[in-house]
């Protein structure tokens, strides 16, 4: 056991968390929105829009992460259209291209979530809603979507740590994020146990502060059940 | 469409090798995650508190940790550690252990992580009275656990080992930074020499796509077969 190199190493997998984090939250938040308008999509009763969105959420679940990453990284770059637009300028650089990756992947299984949060609603507490003569759209706003935030939190939770997880493929498009770091340290140094340690410990730290996350807000947003 | 066909002037034959690799190592993987979860069920299922803790270390940081650091650290470290072994019986020369061996138990330790957790949940979800059933019939431990416990828990367990055999067959992806030539790697030889890096992850995708559809459709007909008389 190298405990020296475990100190020295500490600070710089420290910084490149922030990296991590940064990647983790942007992405979360623009596949929340895209979870959102696919899971309302679902919901839609015609047949053609339902299925657009089910192909979306089925392509993004059912292929590996890296693949999607590469697709947008490395295949994006080969349309010569693409070069010409004002789209390239997000899409040259690596940090973007991981971004819109980790949105899609993530808005893919937050569309199931919410799909399925919406559907488990009651169908009386739309009625009781519609008797009281209260627009379609403050039913949606008021009484669905804080149901479905409810309903879906034990679920989310999981997705955002296993995003987390996910976010150390940002490594393989030359971003120096934690697990980055990590492979670079151990490479020149050949001691992979005690980066490992480190690194592992720094990312069972931010799941465990995730999970406690969840449980506080699952308990805060639990009403009267 | 060339850039398919088979024999040298194309990749086709090289990526339906490929394929099979992946296949091959996700089987295999998820073969050693079952072994894992063979011994770490009946641990966290046991009263013992530190046998507990054992069991609850392995999950939870498996499920926590990314899975490309766990690969990392069986790429890099899984040489020197069988070296270390082999030098404590006085064997002192170098050992190299193939890409496969290291990428299946890498992403079996994963694998098993996720199926301890299923098949934990599926026994605890076995009414007590069953267990009491069995008893009063006077089985014994293995009659007991062959005959009532474990059917009733494959029943429960296999939709959820349907989602870790997704996931398992996904992290093989991971494995090509070890050099595994398996659908991934492949596809960025291919996209190195032909330039064409769209095509062949689209069609990496679709071929993931394929096996992910395949085996739903598999894993479903088991479903019916261990769900009859419910």
């Amino acid at each position: 056991m190298d405990i020296e190199l475990m100190i020295n190493s500490f600070p710089k997998l420290l910084s490149a968390s922030v990296i991590t984090l940064k990647l983790l939250s942007v992405s979360l938040i623009i596949g929340l929105f895209i979870g959102l308008f696919f899971a309302i999509l679902r919901l839609n009763k015609n047949i053609f829009i339902n299925k657009f969105a089910y192909c979306y959420s089925y392509i993004f679940r059912g292929t590996p992460l890296l693949v999607q990453i590469f697709i947008i990284y490395f295949g994006l770059g080969q349309i010569e259209y693409l070069r010409s637009t004002i789209l390239w300028v997000i899409l040259k650089e690596p940090y973007w291209c991981a971004i819109i990756a980790f949105a899609l992947n993530t808005g893919a299984y937050t569309s199931e979530i919410l799909r399925s949060a919406f559907q488990t609603i009651k169908p009386g507490l739309i009625e009781a809603g519609k008797s009281l003569g209260i627009s379609n759209k403050i039913i949606f706003y008021k009484i669905q979507i804080p149901i479905a935030i409810r309903q879906s939190l034990p679920a989310y939770g999981n997705e955002i740590i296993l995003m987390m997880k996910g976010t150390s493929l940002a490594s393989t498009v030359t971003l120096m994020d934690l697990t980055g770091v990590a492979k670079y340290i151990i490479s020149t140094t050949f001691k992979p146990v005690e980066v490992f340690i480190v690194a592992g410990g720094i990312y069972l730290f931010m799941t465990f502060i995730i999970h406690n996350v969840i449980k506080y807000l699952e308990k805060k947003y639990s009403f009267s059940q | 469409m060339e850039l398919l066909a088979f024999g040298d002037t194309g990749w086709g034959d090289e990526l339906f090798y490929a394929t099979l690799m992946t296949i091959a190592v996700s089987i295999t993987a998820m073969f050693v995650g079952f072994l894992f979860a063979l011994i770490f069920t009946p641990l966290k299922l046991s009263k013992n508190k530190f046998i507990n803790f054992i069991a609850n270390s392995y999950t939870t940081i498996i499920r926590g940790v990314p899975e490309l650091l766990v690969i990392y650290l069986f790429f890099f470290g899984g040489t020197g550690a069988v070296m270390y072994v082999a030098s404590i019986f006085g064997y002192n020369e170098y050992i190299e252990i193939n890409a496969f061996i290291t990428g299946a138990f890498a992403i079996g330790i994963i694998s098993g992580a996720y199926s301890t957790e299923v098949f934990r949940g599926a026994i605890q979800s076995i009414d007590k009275g069953q267990f009491e059933a069995a008893n009063v019939l006077g089985l014994n431990k293995f009659g007991k656990f062959f005959k009532i416990i474990l059917p009733q828990t494959l029943r429960l367990a296999i939709p959820n080992l349907s989602n870790v055999w997704q996931i398992t067959l996904k992290d093989t992806s991971l494995i090509s930074v070890t050099g595994l030539v398996e659908i991934m790697r492949q596809s960025y030889i291919a996209a190195g020499s032909t330039r064409d890096p769209l095509f062949f992850y689209s069609f990496a995708a679709v071929l993931y796509l394929l096996l992910t559809f395949v085996s739903m459709k598999l894993i479903n007909r088991l479903e019916v077969k261990y769900s009859r008389g419910y």
